[in-house]
């Protein structure tokens, strides 16, 4: 294998690209926003909530942990794959209970945000899961509402590859499966406010709280109010 | 009447030292812990935490992901019923009101002594001899009403479970024991595993040839991976062998968990040296010093029969250092007992697990033969295929491949279960029809037929002519069958609990959509549905299959898909035409269920028997 630079195309956009890049780092570089939530800047990838399903070579794949290749020709915006993310997209909204108007992150969603971007302004056909797992409140500083949570994982990676600490983790397996804390509760283990895992960007949804920072900045006001989600990258493009 | 229960964290402790402390060998240490314990404790988990070097976190992620590790108590005695759709039929709700009644606890329960529980457990392969049994290390089949009250009186007045298998349990051998508690069930032996198999004839052979020529044999034959992908053989060895890499690994893929599925049993019941020979032969061509045998927690009764034939071998000198004195080719393996997870049946999953970590796919690429255990080269192969690997190097590529059809080389097992009158073993060549296996197995009363268990297709009389190879049924080798008298939907809903109950919850379509295909499918059951139901059914599986990330969530769909395409008419006679043209989403009767408990009474607006 060669150092070399190659192209591929995104949308029949000619797409710049380095060998170890995937697409979607390939894609952002180049101002080209792939859809994803549990993808998030300087933490690894995981390729587990699919929102970034793209076709490559009529293939799809996760564009998340997809490796770009030369000559590789990827769809991105169509009407087909937009339908399979909104699919997804309703699938977390129903997996949890994600009521916006009465819950803290709205406005500055991802979830809520990509909802708004996929076009999903109707009742879902699917069924509501509604689980019932207990607020931990214990902590002084931060709070996890879990009901909340859609198992992206970005907390644990950011908890353990950028803090060092492994306060987050999955427990359980499939549907029961979830996010959990390195204690008793979140009191009881080494999670700080300082902590990359918890900052403002990284969870999210609504699920870690930073306690006395609610409505701080009014609705209305918020990152999603004014653009939609994935605007940032595109505007790279401009 | 019980040995007093050990202390949790000195278990902890001796399972760890076992291991050298050595944090990718999580499972076996939770195993240990569970096996002695009964549980994992709190305080197991502290330690072997602090053993490791891992978060109690990670420890409980691990111990929560496996079936068979338990974050609460279990009895001395677990029972595990196996409750396959197979088992019900024949008899399994019989079978638990005895255990029941006898062992004065219900399902998923455990006695206020601790000396026993009661659980169900998905296909533990025993389809043929069902319904079946899981007690701790022991399996009790061919199960009735009788013989399990019989089995629970024996076990609360103090039998152990092995003489539940044979009164002379003690004094049988290994291979002994597991021939007494279940029977092979061989129907029909053909020419490359069940009939006359000389041994070490392979392994000679591949001796006096270079890795290159034996990877050229393999190619040569045709043989594909005959755990349902298919998988060309010869091009898998290959692409390890070329890696350049520090160490290499062979593991063999025992965990045989597609529901239906019971050929590796027989295999590694009555072939176990043809499978090593097959791994060796494997780590000679792709340069592996070091092999692991992954086995199905369902099959630990299969244990100590294997270890004895792996120690039987380093005596031989077949494994170990300088195997049949040949300087520099070195190979050993270690067993790796599962734990309760159809998952990880999956190549990524099952190396994730013998890492010591949660049963959960990996990223591909890269590929195991790039990067695999431990981020090295290595092979993943079936019991039955490394089986195959060794015969076809004693009778070379050509013999082989003159077996079956031009797609699908050699002969193939087929685990035959359900509606017939003799269930078992079929050793056939590739491209028999699904007509002529069921002639065999007598099976004239088939109506449906499971091909390849739940994640293969469901397929009615119109097309019994089809053939059994990859290039029109492809299997792993699982062949369910189905009178009329079954209900094709409560089949369907069954296996969707299965993959539901299996999914590992990586990713959100197999995590999410399965537990919605099941609710789809539950509403057809109770009469609910109209047409719009079916095309919400086609185009959730659509986006299941299209986005899932691993073969799991790939196929889940597939009972429902196939049984749309194959039995339209089930779907149609429970579709209602709706009135209002509206769809229903919900119910109000299952709404209001948990009201009525909690009031104790009944609805007066939705019960017209209010007044009763």
């Amino acid at each position: 294998m060669t150092d070399a630079a190659f192209t591929l195309t995104i949308d029949g956009t000619v797409v710049a690209a380095k060998p170890g890049q995937t697409i979607m780092e390939a894609a952002d570089a180049a101002g080209i926003y792939i859809p994803r939530l549990c993808d998030h800047q300087g933490l690894r990838h995981q390729g587990g909530c699919r929102v970034c399903t793209v076709k490559a070579a009529g293939r799809s794949v996760a564009a998340c942990t997809q490796p770009a290749a030369p000559g590789l020709a990827v769809e991105n915006e169509t009407p087909h794959l937009h339908a399979l993310r909104r699919d997804l997209v309703e699938m977390l909204f129903h997996e949890g209970n994600h009521l916006c108007p009465i819950c803290e992150a709205s406005g500055n969603c991802e979830l809520q945000a990509m909802a708004y971007r996929l076009g999903m302004i109707e009742p879902s056909k699917f069924p509501y899961l509604e689980p019932t797992r207990p607020v931990d409140a214990s902590h002084p500083d931060i709070a996890l509402d879990t009901n909340r949570c859609i198992s992206c994982g970005r907390c644990i990676r950011a908890s353990e590859d950028v803090d060092g600490k492994g306060v987050f983790g999955y427990v359980g397996r499939g549907i029961h499966r979830r996010v959990a804390v390195d204690g008793a509760d979140l009191a009881h283990t080494d999670a700080a406010l300082s902590d990359h895992a918890v900052s403002a960007d990284v969870c999210p949804v609504g699920c870690i709280i930073r306690k006395r920072e609610g409505f701080r900045v009014p609705i209305g006001e918020r990152d999603f109010d004014h653009h939609l989600i994935g605007e940032t990258i595109a505007e790279k493009r401009r | 009447m019980h040995a007093q229960a050990e202390l949790p964290d000195q278990v902890a402790d001796e399972a760890c030292a076992r291991v050298g402390n050595d944090r990718h060998r999580l499972l076996d240490v939770l195993l240990t812990v569970q096996h002695r314990c009964r549980w994992i404790a709190p305080a197991a988990i502290d330690r072997i935490a602090a053993r490791l070097g891992l978060t109690a976190l990670a420890v409980r992620g691990v111990a929560s992901f496996y079936s068979f590790l338990s974050l609460e108590p279990r009895g001395h005695i677990t029972i595990r019923l196996c409750d396959d759709i197979i088992d019900r039929h024949a008899g399994y709700d019989g079978v638990l009101a005895a255990f029941e009644d006898a062992l004065g606890i219900r399902l998923g329960g455990i006695s206020a002594d601790g000396a026993v529980s009661l659980d169900a457990t998905p296909c533990i392969g025993l389809c043929d001899q069902a319904p079946a049994a899981m007690v701790n290390d022991v399996v009790l089949a061919g199960l009735t009403p009788e013989r399990a009250r019989d089995a629970a009186r024996a076990l609360k007045a103090g039998a152990r479970p092995e003489d539940l298998v044979s009164p002379v349990f003690d004094s049988l051998s290994a291979h002994e024991r597991v021939r007494a508690a279940v029977a092979n069930n061989i129907r029909l032996s053909g020419d490359v595993l069940l009939g006359e198999v000389p041994r070490e004839a392979g392994l000679r052979r591949a001796l006096a040839l270079t890795p290159e020529q034996i990877i050229a044999a393999i190619t040569a034959s045709g043989l594909r991976g005959c755990g349902g992908a298919g998988f060309p053989a010869g091009r898998k060895w290959e692409a390890a062998a070329r890696e350049a890499a520090a160490r290499r690994f062979i593991i063999c893929n025992a965990d045989e968990g597609e529901p239906g599925t019971f050929k590796d049993r027989v295999l590694l019941t009555e072939r176990p040296h043809l499978l090593i020979e097959g791994m060796t032969i494997a780590a000679r061509a792709v340069g592996a010093r070091e092999g692991i045998l992954y086995l199905r927690g369902e099959y630990a009764y299969l244990r100590d029969h294997l270890e004895a034939v792996l120690a039987e071998r380093r005596a031989a000198g077949l494994l170990g250092v300088g195997i049949l004195g040949t300087p520099g080719f070195d190979f050993d393996i270690r067993l790796q007992l599962g734990a309760g997870a159809y998952i990880c049946g999956e190549e990524g999953a099952l190396i994730s697990s013998c890492e010591g970590l949660r049963g959960e796919p990996k990223t591909r690429p890269p590929f195991p033969v790039q990067r695999g255990y431990l981020g090295f080269p290595t092979v993943v192969n079936s019991v039955e295929t490394l089986c195959h690997a060794a015969r076809i190097l004693d009778r070379g590529p050509e013999w082989f491949f003159a077996m079956g059809t031009p797609g699908s080389h050699g002969t193939k097992l087929f685990s035959v279960s359900g509606d017939c009158r003799a269930p078992g073993i079929y050793e056939l060549p590739y491209g028999v029809s699904v007509q002529e296996l069921l002639h065999l197995a007598g099976a004239e009363d088939a109506a449906a037929v499971q091909v390849g268990g739940p994640s293969g297709v469901m397929i009615g009389r119109d097309s019994f002519h089809r053939q059994l190879s990859f290039d029109d049924l492809a299997t792993g080798g699982a062949i369910i069958v189905f009178s009329g008298a079954r209900n094709i939907l409560e089949i369907v809903d069954y296996y969707l609990s299965f993959f539901v109950h299996e999914s590992c919850g990586y990713c959100t379509p197999c995590r999410v959509g399965n537990v919605f295909l099941r609710e789809a499918i539950a509403k057809f059951r109770n009469g609910h549905a109209n047409a719009e139901d079916v095309a919400y059914l086609r185009s959730l599986s659509a986006t299941i299959i299209e986005t899932s990330r691993c073969g799991l969530g790939t196929t889940s769909p597939n009972p429902v898909l196939s049984t749309l395409a194959h039995f339209p008419l089930v779907y149609s006679v429970v579709t209602k035409p709706s009135d209002d043209g509206l769809q229903a989403t919900f119910d109000i009767q299952s709404a209001i269920e948990n009201a009525r408990g909690i009031a104790k009474r009944r609805s007066f607006v939705f019960d017209r028997d209010f007044s009763q």
